[in-house]
Formats: structure tokens, sequence, C-alpha cells
């Protein structure tokens, strides 16, 4: 085989920068940053990791999409540029929610993994084998760990890592069970040529075991119900940038890997869920993660006290909406879920941001805590509005085309014949349940009244204000004009 | 005419600048937003000069908007939406001006009332499904942050209650777009486009999809047994919200019933007409008898507004030009009536004696505390009851009309309605006005402190508005011809024509 490690340089241009970008933040603090004070190296690996991200940016958009490159171990297609790039975006909206919050004790360490941990995802985006997709996922899932605890000194940011490395490694564990089982079968490791063997064989049992490994995995790490219980704890106890990271840009890479693994890579063994009966296939699997996440994150969330997990909870339900999606993409490529996905991370990450500011102003736990935000701070108040109005779903912000393309999608994949019409029908109904708890919060910051003694004015530090107006108003351009996302593929 | 769009530009500009007006002062944002309420008015009233009567509609905007899904940016008008665009324009002025006591939050409080002016108008003038969809739900939020920040009686409750119960049926209407888009492989989602692919489907798909539809719809519309957001939802909102929600918010539903479940799926109105006929029978005696017992004022007229659209979806449902054009005149009808209405008790009256309770009321004798109100309220109460020389009387003469056409037992019940209307009219008016009249001589005797109960004058925006209303009303009572000019010609544009073939026999 022939390999141009020329054009593999090329075409892993963004992670090499990403790489040598944490490598710098973490240099620089080593050398400059011990004359400073924590505030000071905060903000300056926060610079300097930004700069990385915003260079991986420029660097994934010019590569641009080359095709199959390193023997087609990677797949640079548009969805690959795409999912780069929305990952890198999604990144340094993270990056500058944590310019909100109050600095963590080691902040150059903290950058440094951030930006190993989006190096996983642009290359989970891009990855077109097996080997390199599992790497990708176990370099991101990682860092996501030592993120979800970095934390040291509150047990729940412990009690938030270790929950999500166990139920993480041992879904590590169903996953690369899944990947040598396949292996095993088929003989090939490269995506579109395990989709070539398999589109001359049988279903087999071992097949079968397989795909429910590999099903099973991703609903863990997506944290799809039933699989779903480390992610209140984890939203909850985790920094609050963490948590926004999990929620957002490993969703996106996550949910594009698996498009890649699914449809490309393992598309012969299906099925189809167009009619009741016709089962076999991993369409059965998904379909039953979609309709149990839709059921079990939109009914849990109305029993939610605490903010972070309400948003958990809105995040499993999410993930239901979204395996919907990846459903659809039988009829309608990976254009809608990328959609979805992507504005889903901007809309999540940028609740996540606003829970942040308040957190260094008298901490933000409870649904209660956010009353009187409209008097407290107007911004904060208006970003979350439309932040949470778009996790509703509700035009002309993102979230509502997103809705929309995926469920038209979905629906066209048999009409209302077969499951995915009804579980669209379910998921549209759940939708009415969903804005009763979204409006609970909105309520909360734009009627309540501020709480007694805690009603002074919140003053939003610069760049954390910036990225939330950036990422609100991302939200209402990808509304108002869906084709500017849409159009990519 | 190519004019209108803007008014919807004009709306959510004004949203936003009323928003900004309000960080320096109340009466900015006042002035921003009575400003764009006017302005969006003379818009309506302007391309209504110039709009020629004819069966076509007539394209405003038409622009490729999300080529992936074949949406377009399609704005259009016909008779039927003008007379509602012009009806927005005149409830939205009205209200701005009986919401000029509005002193907490003002600038915000404008901003999401003309938010909702904006979504209310796109609706009206959206040619492409998808569109009329999207300004539809944008209509939404807005109330519920209306009613529950600045109204009164058990606000949250009542919000929440009307937010959900808005948002459950448009995401029945969802459901049925998209079933129609998805079974019917449509291209795109203008209306012909849906009507054409809905008719590619089977009898049954097509009866399912006309009940998502229109429930969804209706339940906007205040049909019974869906009705029960609409008076708790009136009551507790601020006396500006509720001139919308009863003016043009219910018009929405009714409208979008017209539009879009009966234009798209005329089969499945074949098919589901008696059931639609006979709710909304029942939504008028139902919700008739109800405010005959009510004992808070603003309670009487929510359950007013419930019977009142009763009627509308009544026209809808008999499903013959004439009923339709009635129903469509009682829609105007109705949103002027029942703003007059609603400004009356939660304005003039409510914000003043701070109390809505009938057996309070009546021992104030508000007819002379309050003359001017009084006048209004009476004038406002014939004209609900529909006697002749008001909006009312015509309204509601051609859709029993056209419904005696189609069914006797539908027009002698909806009759039987408009008996109790006047009773429970009459009822409120004697008891909340008149209260002290009667009894005024046996009383003479008991010490009476008149004095005690001094009420603010009735002020220029109150007088404004409430002339604005009176003077639409007697002008569409004495010359219904003017709307219904408007009106027929549209009911035979090629869409409508399918309602009659497959619905009016």
């Amino acid at each position: 085989m022939n390999y141009h490690y020329a054009l593999l340089f090329r075409a892993m241009l963004p992670e090499i920068t990403l790489v040598a970008g944490a490598l710098l933040v973490l240099a620089y603090d080593l050398i400059v940053g011990r004359r400073h004070s924590l505030a000071e190296r905060q903000s300056a690996s926060l610079w300097l990791g930004a700069i990385a991200l915003s260079a991986a940016f420029v660097d994934a958009a010019t590569v641009g999409a080359l095709g199959p490159v390193y023997g087609d171990h990677l797949r640079l297609d548009l969805l690959a540029v795409a999912g780069r790039g929305g990952v890198i975006v999604l990144g340094l909206l993270t990056l500058g929610l944590t310019a909100g919050t109050k600095p963590v004790r080691h902040p150059a360490e903290y950058v440094a993994i951030m930006l190993f941990a989006v190096t996983g995802f642009t290359l989970m985006a891009a990855a077109h084998h097996l080997l390199i997709a599992f790497l990708a996922l176990e370099l991101a899932s990682l860092c996501l760990y030592v993120l979800a605890g970095f934390d040291k000194d509150r047990r729940e940011s412990a009690e938030a890592g270790l929950k999500y490395f166990l139920l993480g490694a041992m879904a590590t564990a169903f996953l690369l069970f899944g990947f040598s089982l396949i292996y095993g079968v088929t003989g090939e490791l490269d995506l579109s040529r395990i989709a070539y063997v398999l589109a001359r064989g049988q279903m087999s049992p071992l097949l079968a075991i397989a795909l429910a490994m590999v099903v099973l995995a991703f609903g863990f790490k997506a944290a799809a119900a039933p699989f779903h219980l480390w992610a209140p704890d984890a939203y909850q106890g985790a920094p609050t940038s963490s948590a926004a990271l999990i929620a957002s840009a490993s969703k996106l890479a996550g949910f594009v890997f698996f498009f890649r693994l699914l449809w490309p890579g393992l598309g012969p063994l299906a099925g189809d869920v167009s009619s009741p009966g016709n089962t076999g296939g991993w369409m059965t699997l998904v379909a039953l993660l979609a309709g149990a996440s839709l059921l079990l994150g939109n009914l849990g969330a109305l029993a939610q006290t605490n903010l972070r997990r309400l948003l958990a909870y809105s995040a499993i339900a999410h993930t239901g909406a979204m395996l919907l999606g990846v459903i659809g993409a039988e009829v309608a490529g990976p254009g809608p879920l990328f959609f979805y996905v992507a504005t889903y991370g901007v809309a999540t990450a940028g609740a996540f941001g606003v829970i942040a500011v308040l957190e260094s102003h008298g901490g933000c736990q409870k649904i209660t805590d956010l009353a009187g935000l409209s008097r407290r701070s107007p911004l904060l108040a208006g970003c979350l509005a439309i932040f949470v109005l778009s996790l509703a779903g509700i035009p002309p912000l993102a979230g509502f085309f997103g809705k929309f393309a995926v469920f038209a999608a979905a629906l066209k994949v048999g009409g209302l014949a077969g499951p995915a019409g009804w579980l669209t029908m379910l998921a549209i109904a759940l939708s009415a349940v969903a804005l009763y708890y979204y409006l609970i919060v909105l309520k909360q910051a734009l009627v309540a009244a501020p709480a007694p003694g805690n009603s002074s004015q919140i003053r939003v530090p610069f760049m954390a204000g910036f990225t939330l107006l950036v990422a609100a108003g991302m939200i209402f351009a990808f509304g108002l004009f869906p084709s500017l996302l849409l159009g990519l593929f | 005419m190519n004019l209108l769009p803007c008014t919807i530009y004009l709306s959510f500009a004004g949203a936003l600048l009323s928003l900004l007006a309000g960080l320096r002062s109340a009466a900015t944002a006042r002035w921003v937003a009575l400003l764009c309420a006017v302005g969006g008015w003379a818009i309506t009233l302007y391309a209504a000069c110039g709009f020629t009567p004819s069966s076509e509609v007539v394209p405003l905007v038409d622009v490729p908007w999300i080529a992936q899904l074949g949406i377009h940016y399609h704005l259009a008008v016909d008779g039927i939406s003008l007379t509602l665009v012009v009806l927005t324009g005149l409830a939205a002025t009205a209200g701005v001006l009986f919401s000029w006591n509005i002193e907490e939050r003002t600038g915000e409080f404008f901003a999401f009332y003309l938010a909702l002016i904006g979504g209310v108008y796109g609706v009206f003038l959206s040619a492409d499904a998808f569109l009329f969809f999207v300004f539809y739900e944008i209509a939404i939020v807005p109330k519920y942050f209306l009613i529950a920040n600045w109204g009164s009686t058990n606000r949250e409750y009542g919000a929440m209650k009307l937010a959900l119960y808005s948002f459950a049926g448009s995401a029945l209407v969802l459901a049925g777009l998209l079933w129609i888009y998805a079974a019917g492989h449509a291209s795109g989602f203008s209306l012909w486009e849906l009507a054409q692919a809905a008719a590619a489907t089977s009898r049954h798909e097509q009866l399912a999809i006309f009940a998502l539809l229109f429930t969804g719809f209706a339940v906007l519309a205040g049909m019974f047994p869906f009705h029960t957001w609409a008076p708790t939802g009136h009551v507790a909102a601020p006396t500006g919200a509720s001139m919308l929600l009863a003016g043009v918010v219910m018009k929405l539903g009714a409208y979008g019933c017209l539009r879009v479940a009966m234009s798209l799926v005329p089969l499945g109105l074949d098919f589901w007409q008696p059931v639609i006929a006979w709710l909304a029978v029942a939504g008028i005696l139902y919700a008739g008898l109800v405010a005959l017992v009510q004992e808070d004022f603003k309670f009487v007229i929510g359950y007013s507004s419930v019977s009142h659209m009763g009627f509308v979806l009544l026209g809808l449902a008999v499903a013959n030009p004439t009923a339709v054009a009635g129903a469509v005149l009682q829609m105007f009808s109705h949103g002027v009536i029942a703003g007059l209405l609603f400004a009356v008790v939660g304005r003039m009256v409510y914000e003043r004696t701070h109390t809505r309770q009938l057996s309070e009321l009546r021992k104030l004798p508000l007819h002379r505390l309050m003359p001017f109100a009084a006048v209004v309220f009476v004038i406002a109460g014939l004209a609900s009851m529909g006697m002749p020389g008001f909006s009312g009387f015509p309204a509601e003469l051609t859709i029993l009309i056209g419904t005696w056409q189609m069914s006797l037992a539908w027009s002698i019940c909806a009759a039987i309605g408009v008996l109790i209307a006047a009773a429970f009219t009459l009822r409120v008016m004697q008891v909340s006005f008149f209260g002290q009249a009667g009894n005024a001589g046996t009383n003479q005797s008991a010490p009476e402190d008149h004095s005690a109960h001094h009420f603010d004058p009735i002020s220029w925006p109150e007088k404004t508005g409430a002339f604005l209303l009176l003077g639409a009303t007697v002008l569409i009572g004495l010359k219904p011809d003017l709307l219904l000019d408007w009106i027929v010609p549209s009911l035979h544009s090629p869409l409508m024509q399918a309602i009659w073939h497959g619905g009016g026999r």
C-alpha cells in the first residue's frame, strides 16, 4: 500500500496544531507562569488555548475535504470537515466560558487537557478505521474523565469523575469487544471494506452480539437511556466548563463517528424500521434506545430541582432525538443529524456558560437559584432564555429547525407505518412536555423576584459575556438561516 | 400592498426598540410601542385601500429560504388574511393604549407584546406552511411571559396552562404537517404543494391528518373541550394581553383551521364535519351557561369569548361559502368586541376598584362613579349580544343562515346560544354597573358614602382606545359589506374551492 506522508501531514494539521498548542500552554505556564497569580495564569492559558483552537479551525477549513487519506484510515469528507470545525468551535465556546469561572488550581493543565480532548474529537470526526476510531475515542474519553474530576477541592467533582470513569471504562470494554468481533467476522478494520464484506454475507449470531455491544457502548458514551445513569451525577459534580464540553463537543464528535460507523461501515446490517415486525439489524436497537431516552429524559427532567441535573435529563432526551436522526440519516444523510447535534451543543454549552458565571456569584445548583436573574443581569437572563428556548425547540432559534429537520427525515423512513414514524410522533408529543420544564427554568430567571439577600447585580466577565453573546448569535443565525450548516452537505 | 410584510418587521423591530427604550424611561417605551402599533395598523389600512377583491392570492414576497427542504419565505395576502391583519393592527393599537398604565418593566412588557404582534401578522400573511408554523410558535412564548410577569389572579398557573395548551396544539399541527410532507412525498412546504401531497395519501391517512391539524389549531381557537386554557388565561392576563389573546390569538387557531387544516385535507373535513359542528355547538351552549353563573367579572367575559368562538368554529365546520364568510366576519367582530369588553373589565373597572367579584361590584354604583365605562360596556354588551347595528349581528346572522342550509338542529342550538349570550351579558351588565340602582329606593336610609370611592378619571388613552374599537364595531355593523366584499371572492380561490367540493354538499 502506498502511504503519502505529506498528505497525511497536511490532513492532520489541525490535530498537530492542537497538540502543539497544548504543549505550548504547559510550557508557558511552567516557564513564565510561576511568577504570576492564579488568575493571570488562567487567562494566559486560556488565550493560548484559544489561539491554538482558532489556528486549528483555520487549518481544518483550509485543508478541506481531501477524501481518503493514508490508505483510507482517515476519511476527510464534508462530514469530517464539518465535524472537525464543529467540535473546535464548541471547544472554543467552552474555553471562553471557562473565563467566567473561578480559576481552577492548575489552569494550564486544565486547558491543555481540554485541547487534547478536542484533538480526540477531531480525530473521531475523521476516523474511518476501527482502531484509529477507538484510539481517538479513548483519547477524548480519558481527557474527559480527568476534566470531570478536575476540581480537587470538591467531593462532588471527584464523584463525578469516578462515576464517569467507571461506566465509561466499562463501555469502552464493550466497544472493544464489539470491534474485535466485527474484525473476527469480517477480517477487516477499514469501514468501507467491512461494509463490502458484510454486504455479501449474512447476519450471524456473532455479528448480532457485535452490533449489540457497539450500540450499547455507544449508548453509555452518549448517555442514552437506559445507560444514562452516570450523566446527571457527572453534570452535577463536574466543573461547569467540563460539563459543557461533555455535553456539547463530545456529543458532536460521538455522533459524527457513530453515524460513520453505522451507515458507511455497518450499513448492510441496518435492518429495517419502516414497518413493524421487520426486526433484526442495529436500527431496531437504536430505535429502542431512542424511545427509552425520549421517555426517560423528558419525564425524568420533570422531577428535577437541580438545574444541572435538569440539563442532564434534557441531554438524555435530546440524545433520543439524535438517535432518531441516526435512523433518519437513511434517507436524509447526515445533514439533519449534524445540524441537530451541533446546534444542541451550542445551546447547551451556552446554558452551562450562564451557570458558570452564576457559580462565582453565590452558586447555582437549584433552579430557584436563578430567581430574579433578569433583574440581576439582563444579559445573562436574555442569553439563558435564548439557549433554553432553543433547547425547547422554539422558532426562530436553531433548536427548532434541528428538531424539524430530524423529524422530517425520520418520518420519511417508512412514514407512520413503522417504529420510526411512531418514535417521531412520540418525540413531537414529548416536546410539549419538555416545554414545561424549560419554562420552569425561565420562570425563575425571567419572572420570579430575586431571593432576599441575593439581589446584587452580577458583573459578567468580559470574555464570558462575549462568548455567551457569540453563542446566542449563532443560535439565531443558524435558526434563521439553517442552510448555512445544512448547505455543507 | 407590497408594504404589508413591513408590518412583521416593524413589530419585531419595535419589540427590540421598546426594550431599549425601556432602559431610558417607561414613557419612551410606551410611545415607541404605540408608534409601532399605529405604524403597523396604518400599513394594513393603506394596503386595504389599494386592495381589489378577487379570488387571486396576491403574492408579497417569495424567496427560497431553506433550499434543502424546499422551504420558501413566501408571504401572500387575500381578502381573508387582509381582514385579519387589519383586525390585528386595530387590536394592537388599542391594546397598547389600554396598557398605558404598565409601570413595572415597561420596556420588557412592550417588547413581548410587539413580538407577539409580529408573530400574529406573520401567521396571517404566510403562504408557506413551514413559515406559518414558525410564526405560529413565535407567538406562544411571549404570551407566557406577558401573563406570568404582568398578570393578576393565579397568573403563573394561567400562563403555564395557556402556554402548554398552545404548544401541545402546535405539536399536533407539526405532526400533521410532517405527516403530509413525508407520506405525500412533497418537495416543499407551500400550501399548494402540501395540498397536492395530501391528496396523494390514502383516505385513512387523510382522516387522521385532518384530525391532527384541526384539533391542533382548534385548541387555540377554544374548541370545546379544549377551551379551558382560555378563561383562566384571559383572566390571569394583563388587560392589553387579554385583548390580544381573545382578540387575535384565538383567531390564529381559527385561521389555521380554515387555511391549513380545511383547505389541505378537504376529505377529512367531510368526515369529521358532524363531530366538529357538534363540538362547536356544545362550546357555544356550555361556555354560555358557564358564563351565566360566574362570580368573577372577567371570567364572564372569558367564557363569553369561548362561546363566541364557537360560532366561528361552527361556521367553519358547516363549510359552505355563506357560513365561512360569516365565520371570518365573526372573527373580526369578536376580535373588536372582546377587546372592548376586556378593556372595560380589566383596565377601566379592575384597575380602579381592585376587585372583579360581582358581589362586591354590586355594592358600588358604578354607573354613577364611572359613567364612561358604563356606557362603553353597555354598547359593547349590546354588540356582543348580536344587536343589529353592531358587527356581531351580521356575523352571527350570516353563520346562522349558512348553518340553516346545512342542518336545522345545529342552527337552532346556535340560536339558543345567542339567547344565552344575551342572558349572561345582561346579567353581568346589571349586576356590575347597575347593582345599586335597583334597590336605591329601599336603601335610602343606609349611609351611602360615595365619596369614599374616589376613582381616577378615565384617561385619554383609554378613551381613544375605546372610541377606536367602538367605531370599528359600529362601522362593520352598519356596513358589513366593507369586509364581506374582501372575504367572499377569496373563498373562491383554487385552494378554497376544494373545501366546497369536499366538505359542502
